[in-house]
This record gives structure tokens, C-alpha cells and sequence, in this order.
């Protein structure tokens, strides 16, 4: 029975036939993706429009109509005509200007070292898997900071002193958010526990500070800075500029951080906690070995992104008369070898775009880290 | 035996510190809290004795006797008039008004292009979907002060001389919607006390039509049957104000914008600046709210509308009634806070020289009165009575669309 052909039956597959060209290559992706009704082909069309519309204006301000070179060193006057795109030799001329502010040239080693061990100690920081997380950590966090002033404020070890007004340009910006993010994080974590407190007056006092920090806009902190911290410090001390801001923007910051901590220490359930005392854990161990990892872990998008409003408000420091990037770029695009039509908008595109870069960079980075740290328990 | 003295020995030991104070929660509690109270105390005293005496060494005096005192310079764009003989306590209301002016337009354009921005995100069309994210990736990323330095810029330079205006006439007559770079001129509305009876008669309507809706509404849920809802709303909202209008004799006439050799006169101008800070504001604002509606579309479990569908409601009450709800729920807290962070955000007018309160008041008045410590809590006092009552409204709308959980 078995042996038996049947010889109306295949005896193997046949061989399977390519998909249906209506369904496959560009001109299907294109049917479905943008043509799938008469509305959205109008919308393609519309979106085109607005693209080329867009993109046109772009390309000839950025590359077309751009000048690029200034081979016979006239500065400014290279880019006085009519109908000029950016400068770029504008930025390629002041880019040290950008990056190290007034610093004196000579010293700029200095800033480049600090650069460089910031740079060496993050990347075990920031890298999955790398060796010596904790032992960086502690560097980057309580070392590095005194480091860095040293070196930039100079003062010992024959190091030429180098006064807060000549520190500027991107220099600045990141020194000011890195010490705003290094101080706002654990004060925000003490201020996030003490609203958490069963204790009226110290919730009643953290409430206070957050409240009254996050409702007002950070300039009027910045100008409150200025203005009234010379008022009420003793007479005769009269605290650096720079330093006044820069405690103007840590208040600030610290109130922010505390509501993304206590957003992620509300997120943990009680049951946590319950089964650490019950372990016979006290309540400082609890919340440093138990809430306070697993509620960080739950904000770090939340505490990304205030780290990127930090990074974005630097530049408000710029109102009160600190040169951080955004005010650099502003006083060489005021400068008379340098005066052409578009010296402002080719400044403000150079200030734009590294800021998008720091900034977009760090969102991805977030991205990449809640993906990583996702460790099954979400909900 | 030995273990049990050891034991003991201990315990002697432990007690010999006291440990029904030292470890009594309660007395640490207040130990804590009366150790905070102290150094609060001594920190405001510190700071409160160092201003009196700083002033004291200047010579400066306190007080808000100062608001009613001449402020002595004008302010390019108030909504009320104002000239050099107005006090600092006008200069206060006018900064107010001025950020109040911007927050209003702002948030309402905001919250339009942001809806569009959030629903383009989830676009089906796959161009209208990119576009959307590199405008969100672009405006999120860049800092708002650099944003509105560039529309100012932009604002400045792209707008025609006076001579090019758009909408410009020849010298002597009137124009209606005048564009240039000294700013937009509009007809402005010239009418006296009577135009209050058309408001109110405006506001009274909007009332009888809400009441008319729910009472509809109402009808509707006991009955089981559709009712009219949307035309006789509209029709008691158009109706009501006409006859006011009549009844009344409402007068209404236009100041039009006239030119006058080299500049325009009359009529209403919104000066560059203010075009610019809400141009900015609505740019940057906008991309956050267009996240936020993108995320709470999301959000609204895709069953709910299947669910919907299965119990036979039609496209638009499926929209109205079921995931707009549940999406509202989500979006709103949010919301309200970027409606307060654009109205937090109207004080980088002062990068840009519009007269807002910051601007004004923090700026001007205190250079000019030399009342730091005063104008500084007065201006903080209007952020945070913005922020209390945004958060009180939040606590009210958070309570009343609370999931009811079993």
C-alpha cells in the first residue's frame, strides 16, 4: 500500500514563488507608507512642499552661498557682500575664543588636562561592562572637582592664578552644569527623603524649598543672585560673580532633582521596604540599600532630562554678564574685524549646534542606559 | 553560664547611655527637627543682620513705601496708559499684565501647534512623521534663550523698511493690517462703557448654552434617544450678543493705522519684540506639548477603542467619549505645567528688551530705585501665586478625574 505511487501527486514541495511585486521593494514601502490614501498622498505632498521649501533656503545659507576660506586673510571684509550664507571662517577664526573664552592662551593646557581627565574618568562611567565604575566614580565625583578648579583657578603650585572673569566659552558652560548637576543631585536626594519624612518640620521646610524654587523662572534667581547676595553676605565680602550664579543655579536645580527623586522613591512599593525591616534592616540602611538604588534606577530618564534643562540653562548666565558659550559667540559676532551681515545668525547657528549635539547626545545616551538597566521588573 | 553574664554585662553597658531617650524615635524626631529650626533660624539671622547693616553702610532705605513714588522712565509696550509720571507700583502692573498678555497668546498658540505636532507624530504617513520628530529633536534641544535671540534676529532683518511695509499705503491714508520692522499695526476698537454690556451679555450667553448642553445631556441619558446639542449652542451663543448689540446701540469704530512720512500712527502695535517672544515661546513649548499628547494618545489601551466600537458608538463619539477622556487624563497634568513653564519662560523677554515683568520691574526699577531685596520678593510673589493657583487647579482636576479603582 505504502510503496504504491501516486503518481497525481507531487513527491516534493514545490518551489515557493517570490512575493508579489505590488508587496515588496520601494514602490510598495512608498503605497504604504505614504500614498495609502487620497488624504495622505496630500499629506506627502504637503510634507514635500514644506521640505523643499525648508531645505532650499537651508542648503544655499549653509553650503551654497557659505564662505568657507579667507586664503588672503581679510577677516570680515571676505564676507561683506551681498547675499552672503554663513562665515564659516568667522568660526574657524574665533573657535578658540568659543571653546576657552578670555583665558590667557598660554594657559590653555590647563584647561585641556581637565578636559582630558574628566574625559578618562567618565568613560568607565558611562560605559557598560568597563572596569573601575566605583573607583571613577569616587574620583570623578569628589576628586576631580577640587582638580579642576585648581586647574583652571590656578594659584599653587606655581600655576599662574587665572581670576573667574577671564573663564569662559563652552569651558564654562559645562563647568557650570557639571557643578550644578555634582551638587543638585545629592542635595535633591536629601530634599526628596526630607518630603518624604514623617516629621512636620522638616517636610514643611522641604516643601518650602522645592515650592518656592521650581515656581519662579531661574533668571529671576540669577537676578536675585546678583543683586541681593552682595546684600547679605557680611560687609567687605563681596562673593565672585561667577560663584553667585553658579549658587543662584544649584538652588534652582536641587528643587528640580528632588521632584524627579521623590517621583522615582513613590514608584517603589511599600512591600520594599516592609521586607527590608522585616530583614531587620534600619531605616538609613533601608533607604541606602534599598529604595533609594531601585528609585534612582526608576528616574534616570527623569533626571536626564533635568540635567538637560541644567545644560540649556547655562546659557541664561549670559543675561547677568558671564561669558558662556552663548555670550562668547555673541561678543565675537559684535566684533568690528568681524562685522558682515550674517555675523549673528552664523554665531547663533555654531551656538545652536553644539548645544543640539551636548544635549541630543545625552537624551540618546538615556535611551541606550533605561534600555540596559531594564532589568525585567518594569511594569 | 558565661554566655548568660556576658549577656547581662552587655545590657548594663547599653543602659548606661540611656537608652530610652537615645533610642526613642520620638525624642530624635524632635531632637531633628528643633536641630533644622536652629539652623534656619541662625541662617536668616545671619543674612538678616548682615543686610542691616550693608544698608545701613549705604545709607539705603527699606519699606514698599516706594511703589507709589515716581518711577521717572517709560516702558515701549503697556496695556493701559503709561507715561514718566507713573508710579513703581504701575510699573508692577504693567510688567504683570505684559507676562499675563504674552502667557495668554502664547499658551493658546502653543497648545494648538502642539496637539497638531503630537498627532503628526503618530502620523500613518511616514514623511509627516520625521518631520514632525526632527522639528521636536530640534526644539527640545537647543536652549530657549538662543531660540528667541534668533526670532528676534530674524524678526529685525526679514521684516520690510517702513517704506516696504506689507499691507503699506501711501502717505496719508489709512491701512488696515500694516507689517514692517517697527512692528504689526492693527485696527484698534474704539468704543465706550457700553462695550461692557455686549461682554457680559457674551458671557451670559456662553452660560445659558452650557446650561442648555448638560440639561440636554441629562435628557439624553434618561431618555436613550439623540438630541440636539451643537447648533442650538451656537445658535444661543451668535443670538443673545446681536440683540445686546441692538438693544444697546453698542457703538463700534475702528482706529485704523495711518501713515505719517516715515512711520505709521494710530491703530494697535504689537512691537517686534512681543511677536518674537511668542514666536519663540510657541516654537520651543510646543515640541514638549507635542511629546506629552503623543505620549497620552499612546497610553489609552488600544481595547478601549475596540471595545467602544463593539458597543456601537459612530467614529466621532468614539473619539469624544472614549479615548479623548481617558488620553485627557494623562495629558493634562503635564500640560498645566508646561502652561506654567511658557509662563516662566516669558520672563527671557528681557533678553530681547520686551517689557515684561522681569524686564521691568527686576530690571528698570530696581537699577533705578535701588529697592533690591523688595522688587525681588514682589516679583517672586507673582511667579509663585501663578504656580499656587496652577497647582490648585491641578489638585481640583486631578480629583475629579481620578480613576475610581476597586
Amino acid at each position: 500500500m505504502a510503496d504504491r505511487s501516486l503518481t497525481y501527486v507531487r513527491t516534493e514541495m514545490a518551489e515557493a514563488l517570490p512575493p508579489p511585486k505590488s508587496t515588496t521593494g520601494i514602490s510598495a514601502w512608498m503605497r504604504e507608507n505614504l500614498f495609502s490614501s487620497p488624504a495622505n498622498s496630500l499629506l506627502t505632498i504637503v510634507g514635500l512642499a514644506l521640505i523643499i521649501w525648508l531645505a532650499i533656503p537651508i542648503w544655499n545659507f549653509l553650503v551654497a552661498d557659505a564662505v568657507f576660506s579667507d586664503p588672503e586673510g581679510l577677516r570680515g571684509e571676505a564676507c561683506r557682500f551681498e547675499g552672503v550664507g554663513a562665515c564659516w571662517i568667522f568660526i574657524q577664526a574665533r573657535f578658540s575664543f568659543f571653546i576657552y573664552g578670555f583665558y590667557p592662551p598660554e594657559e590653555i593646557w590647563r584647561i585641556n588636562l581637565m578636559f582630558l581627565i574628566g574625559v578618562i574618568l567618565m568613560i568607565p562611567l558611562l560605559a557598560p561592562r568597563a572596569p573601575f565604575t566605583r573607583t571613577a566614580a569616587v574620583l570623578f565625583f569628589l576628586v576631580f572637582p577640587f582638580v579642576a578648579f585648581f586647574l583652571m583657578a590656578g594659584g599653587i603650585l606655581s600655576l599662574e592664578s587665572v581670576p573667574t572673569n577671564r573663564w569662559g566659552g563652552l569651558t564654562l558652560t559645562l563647568i557650570i552644569s557639571l557643578i550644578g548637576i555634582i551638587v543638585s543631585m545629592p542635595v535633591g536626594i536629601l530634599l526628596a527623603l526630607g518630603r518624604q519624612s514623617r516629621l512636620p518640620v522638616i517636610k514643611g521646610f522641604c516643601i518650602a524649598f522645592i515650592e518656592l524654587w521650581r515656581a519662579v523662572p531661574l533668571i529671576t534667581v540669577l537676578f536675585m543672585a546678583s543683586v541681593m547676595f552682595p546684600l547679605f553676605t557680611p560687609q567687605g565680602m563681596q562673593p565672585d560673580v561667577l560663584l553667585r550664579a553658579i549658587i543662584g543655579i544649584c538652588l534652582f536645580e536641587s528643587a528640580y532633582m528632588a521632584e524627579v527623586v521623590r517621583g522615582g522613591l513613590q514608584a517603589i512599593p511599600r512591600g520594599q521596604s516592609e521586607a527590608s525591616f522585616a530583614l531587620g534592616l534600619s531605616k538609613p540602611k533601608t533607604v541606602a540599600l534599598i529604595t533609594l538604588p531601585q528609585a534612582l534606577k526608576h528616574v534616570i530618564p527623569g533626571i536626564v532630562n533635568t540635567f538637560i534643562a541644567l545644560f540649556k540653562d547655562t546659557s541664561l548666565v549670559s543675561i547677568i554678564g558671564i561669558f558662556e558659550l552663548l555670550n562668547t559667540v555673541r561678543a565675537a559676532s559684535s566684533d568690528i574685524a568681524w562685522q558682515f551681515p550674517t555675523d549673528a545668525v552664523t554665531g547663533y547657528i555654531f551656538a545652536g549646534f553644539v548645544f543640539w549635539l551636548f544635549c541630543f547626545g545625552m537624551s540618546r545616551y538615556s535611551i541606550y542606559m533605561e534600555n540596559r538597566l531594564h532589568t525585567g521588573h518594569r511594569r | 553560664m558565661a554566655d548568660v553574664s556576658e549577656k547581662r554585662s552587655g545590657k548594663t553597658a547599653r543602659s548606661s547611655i540611656d537608652p530610652s531617650l537615645f533610642y526613642n524615635p520620638t525624642a530624635r524626631g524632635i531632637a531633628y527637627q528643633a536641630l533644622l529650626l536652629i539652623g534656619v533660624a541662625l541662617l536668616f539671622w545671619w543674612l538678616q543682620s548682615n543686610a542691616a547693616a550693608n544698608m545701613a553702610a549705604q545709607g539705603r532705605n527699606t519699606g514698599f513705601g516706594f511703589l507709589n513714588s515716581t518711577a521717572g522712565f517709560n516702558i515701549s509696550f503697556t496695556l493701559f496708559p503709561f507715561d514718566r509720571n507713573s508710579t513703581y507700583g504701575e510699573v508692577y502692573l504693567a510688567g504683570i499684565l505684559n507676562t499675563l498678555l504674552v502667557a495668554a497668546v502664547g499658551i493658546v498658540l502653543a497648545t494648538i501647534v502642539g496637539f497638531i505636532l503630537g498627532v503628526a507624530r503618530l502620523s500613518p504617513n511616514f514623511l509627516i512623521r520625521k518631520l514632525a520628530m526632527v522639528y521636536v529633536e530640534v526644539a527640545r534641544n537647543v536652549p530657549l534663550l538662543l531660540q528667541l535671540l534668533c526670532w528676534y534676529f530674524v524678526l529685525l532683518n526679514a521684516m520690510p523698511p517702513v517704506a516696504q511695509s506689507y499691507g503699506g499705503v501711501e502717505v496719508g491714508e489709512a491701512g488696515l493690517v500694516v507689517l514692517n520692522q517697527r512692528g504689526l499695526y492693527m485696527p484698534r476698537l474704539m468704543t465706550d462703557g457700553r462695550f461692557i454690556a455686549l461682554l457680559i451679555s457674551i458671557v451670559v450667553a456662553v452660560v445659558i448654552a452650557v446650561w442648555f448642553r448638560r440639561r440636554q445631556v441629562k435628557a439624553m441619558m434618561a431618555e436613550g434617544t439623540r438630541k440636539p446639542v451643537l447648533l442650538p449652542m451656537l445658535g444661543i451663543i451668535l443670538i443673545i450678543p446681536i440683540v445686546a448689540y441692538f438693544v444697546f446701540q453698542v457703538p463700534v469704530a475702528f482706529n485704523l493705522p495711518v501713515r505719517q512720512g516715515f512711520n505709521y500712527a494710530g491703530g494697535f502695535v504689537v512691537p517686534p519684540e512681543f511677536t518674537a517672544l511668542v514666536a519663540g515661546l510657541v516654537f520651543y513649548t510646543a515640541a514638549f506639548i507635542g511629546e506629552i499628547v503623543r505620549a497620552g494618545i499612546q497610553a489609552v489601551n488600544y481595547g478601549q477603542v475596540e471595545a467602544a466600537a463593539a458597543l456601537g458608538l459612530k467614529d466621532g463619539d468614539r473619539l469624544r467619549l472614549v479615548i479623548i477622556p481617558q488620553a485627557m487624563r494623562i495629558i493634562v497634568p503635564p500640560l498645566t505645567s508646561q502652561y506654567l513653564n511658557l509662563t516662566k519662560n516669558s520672563s527671557l523677554g528681557a533678553a530681547i528688551a520686551f517689557p515684561e515683568l522681569v524686564n521691568v520691574f527686576m530690571g528698570t526699577a530696581i537699577n533705578q530705585s535701588g529697592r533690591a531685596v523688595e522688587i525681588v520678593a514682589l516679583t517672586m510673589a507673582v511667579y509663585l501665586t501663578f504656580s499656587l493657583v496652577t497647582s490648585l487647579f491641578m489638585n481640583w482636576y486631578n480629583s475629579r478625574v481620578a480613576l475610581v479603582e476597586r
